[in-house]
């Protein structure tokens, strides 16, 4: 009787608190005032909780500039953490707004999961780390070694593809998180480790001697890792892409967070004066307002800034721009033209 | 007296006494004291002296490791992994002591942390009465316990009385273990019991519902459910709905805690001789009071082992609020560890996070074993 109870007073509760007809996500989320960025629970470099309670990384930081494009403070997000399974869930299920969690861009996911993937903000791919010692210069000269692989992955299926394509053989070592990868490969319990080069430079930072270990040079898989939105709510899967291409827009364009206010007052072309809304009048066509864009820079600086800040060169991640350089310099990040 | 005894204390063979005058002697060194209790119980048997010795050897090998590991070589301040390391071979509890708030109150903002302090005294409060029978004024105690968890609510999340509002989206650590666990436990026995009767009553409907709602419970694994209470849930309940996460995730771990709470109870009920129940009908006691004054203090008291066992199933449980995006103690540690400061100290926080829900735990089970020594007035 008490379940039924209980059971009656919590759909009670749930009508009551009904509000009217659905709305479009950027409404939503401009009436709540806050967004609602699904991240992961730990991945080093791309999100973490600091000393402090703050989440930080690549990916959070990414979730800043869209709210302080969409709300104008960068400060009110609301950080989801996701595990790779409930991720698209949590976005279906409307709990969150946007997905910021270094999530692989796959024709399954797109067409049959039914999700809108942005573009892509982190280019990774999956690599190899081995000793030193080993005398290893090339994934192709891997044949017979033992591999510590984490079970249930897309990087499973890789490995396996890539040594048959290669005609090699491996002993893999099924094992379950990073943690217990590096512990494994540390206790050299296998020769070799691969998943994601991101994380293979993170694991290596947190080694005692990491000059004694190389990533080896050859990527075997793709893996663009990008921003998902649920299918169909084309207005906002506008607001988020456009917010992302400001930042690379802003690499090209010379914009950092130091010097926005300045070039959005003096614009120095006329480029950086659509981009910052000194002309035209392209943010509110996104249905936000003109300075949308200065704000996401001002937030966390361009797409260089947050990529140095988090997993760049100077961080004990240490990564290398590589193919997340500007297209300036060699790289894939490129924007579409703001005009 | 005193002229009989031998210095050495010990008794002589040949000592002669008058009738009452003999001293008590303490007993020989064979019979009592240390020696003879490792006698009998270290190395009683060739068995028992191989596995002692076993055991003095692997206490040997594992206690001063560990204490090098846990105390000696650790290391207390520090700013990285790298800073720790520096410093000593230990474990580095820099970390988590650089991170106990975050660790115990999660992402509650700092300036109101003192109304989660408050609480979890008020908490204690609230729990005296009703574990211990002999507090003064048990009655009244009672009736603020009963209140208890409406003072809770009102002072964590606030909003009235001039307190500032704190959503349970910011809810973490520590405290969201023990906000599910307690609500889980105080509320999951009382539905538990009614489910226990529902299922044995002779009232069709009822027993029909009690069972169904129980088999499907214990069909379904906890973590399906919360899943559904999280992301599913906004698939039936009319569009804009906000109905808080938490409150969504306390029923259901509530729920899923009454249906196998109501098993253990069954078989206490069952337990119970039918001459209990004949008894209580011959004395004109009506159903209610039937079970009140006789059935259910006696199958409760048996049960005890069986219902602390659901209470620590479910306050372990407690860290499953991973899958609905909540982060309690143990998923504030795994975030902590991302950080590329702190990369690779997964045994530092997976000890302490152990060692939390060791005390907890243990706690809840000497308790148990006290009611039952108290409760304990049958043959």
């Amino acid at each position: 009787m008490l379940k039924r109870a209980s059971f009656a007073a919590a759909a009670i509760a749930a009508v009551s608190i009904a509000s009217g007809a659905q709305a479009a996500t950027l409404d939503d989320v401009k009436a709540r005032g806050t967004l609602h960025c699904i991240v992961n629970t730990g991945l080093p470099g791309f999100s973490y909780t600091d000393a402090s309670g703050r989440w930080s990384g690549f990916d959070a930081d990414m979730c800043r500039s869209v709210a302080a494009a969409v709300l104008g403070d960068s400060e009110k997000v609301k950080y989801i953490p996701a595990t790779g399974k409930t991720r698209f869930t949590l976005l279906n299920s409307k709990e969150g707004d946007v997905i910021f969690r270094n999530t692989t861009w796959t024709f399954v996911r797109d067409v049959d999961v039914k999700l809108t993937f942005i573009g892509t903000t982190y280019y990774d791919g999956q690599g190899f780390i081995i000793r030193k010692s080993k005398g290893v210069k090339s994934a192709k000269e891997l044949d017979g070694a033992t591999v510590c692989i984490q079970t249930g992955t897309t990087t499973e299926l890789n490995l396996a593809d890539y040594f048959r394509a290669n005609n090699m053989k491996y002993e893999p070592v099924p094992i379950e998180s990073n943690e217990e990868a590096r512990k494994n490969y540390l206790a050299d319990r296998c020769d070799v480790y691969t998943t994601d080069r991101s994380g293979l430079a993170a694991t290596r930072a947190t080694f005692d001697k990491p000059g004694d270990h190389t990533i080896l040079p050859e990527v075997v898989s793709k893996e663009p890792l990008g921003p998902v939105v649920r299918h169909g709510d084309n207005q906002w899967e506008d607001v988020v892409r456009w917010t992302v291409f400001a930042l690379m827009a802003a690499e090209e364009l010379g914009v950092t967070a130091a010097n926005a206010d300045e070039m959005a007052k003096n614009p120095p072309n006329p480029n950086v004066a659509r981009l910052l809304g000194a002309e035209g009048a392209l943010g509110e066509m996104l249905g936000l307002d003109k300075d949308f864009a200065l704000r996401a820079i001002k937030a966390q600086g361009n797409y260089a800034e947050i990529f140095n800040k988090n997993i760049g060169p100077d961080t004990p991640i240490g990564l290398e721009r590589g193919l997340n350089a500007s297209y300036k310099d060699g790289g894939l990040i490129y924007s579409p033209p703001f005009r | 007296m005193a002229s009989t005894q031998n210095p050495d204390m010990t008794p002589s063979l040949t000592q002669q006494y008058e009738p009452g005058e003999h001293p008590d002697w303490p007993a020989p060194s064979s019979v009592k004291g240390p020696v003879a209790w490792m006698r009998e119980n270290l190395f009683g048997s060739v068995t028992n002296t191989v596995l002692t010795l076993l055991a003095v050897y692997l206490i040997y090998k594992i206690v001063p490791a560990l204490a090098d590991w846990m105390f000696l070589d650790a290391v207390f301040t520090g700013e990285s992994r790298k800073d720790c390391r520096a410093q000593g071979d230990g474990a580095c509890w820099a970390f988590i002591s650089g991170r106990i708030q975050l660790f115990i109150y999660g992402f509650y903002p700092d300036a109101e942390r003192w109304r989660v302090n408050l609480t979890a005294v008020l908490l204690v409060f609230a729990l005296v009465p009703i574990l211990f029978d002999k507090v003064p004024h048990r009655g009244k105690a009672l009736i603020y316990s009963a209140l208890y968890p409406v003072i809770a609510g009102v002072l964590l999340v606030g909003g009235i009385f001039g307190l500032e509002y704190v959503s349970t989206d910011q809810f973490g650590g520590l405290m969201l273990n023990v906000i599910i666990g307690v609500t889980g436990i105080a509320f999951s026995l009382p539905i538990g019991i009614c489910l226990a009767l529902g299922r044995q009553s002779h009232l069709p409907i009822i027993r029909i519902l009690s069972v169904s709602f129980i088999e499907f419970i214990r069909g379904v694994p906890l973590i399906t459910l919360l899943f559904v209470a999280a992301v599913m849930l906004s698939y039936f309940v009319p569009p804009g709905t906000n109905f808080d996460l938490l409150v969504r995730m306390l029923i259901m771990v509530t729920l899923f805690a009454s249906g196998y709470m109501a098993e253990v109870i069954r078989g206490g009920l069952q337990a119970i001789p039918n001459g209990q129940y004949e008894a209580a009908d011959a004395m004109g006691l009506k159903y209610w009071q039937a079970m009140r004054l006789i059935i259910l203090p006696q199958a409760l008291k048996i049960s005890i082992p069986g219902i602390v066992n659901t209470f620590i199933a479910l306050y372990k449980d407690t860290t499953l609020v991973i899958v609905i995006g909540r982060l309690d103690i143990l998923g504030i540690g795994n975030s902590s560890l991302a950080d590329a400061k702190w990369q690779g100290l997964s045994t530092e926080v997976y000890v302490f996070v152990a060692v939390f829900f060791f005390c907890s735990c243990f706690l809840m089970s000497r308790y148990s074993l006290y009611l039952e020594k108290k409760l304990h007035t049958g043959h």
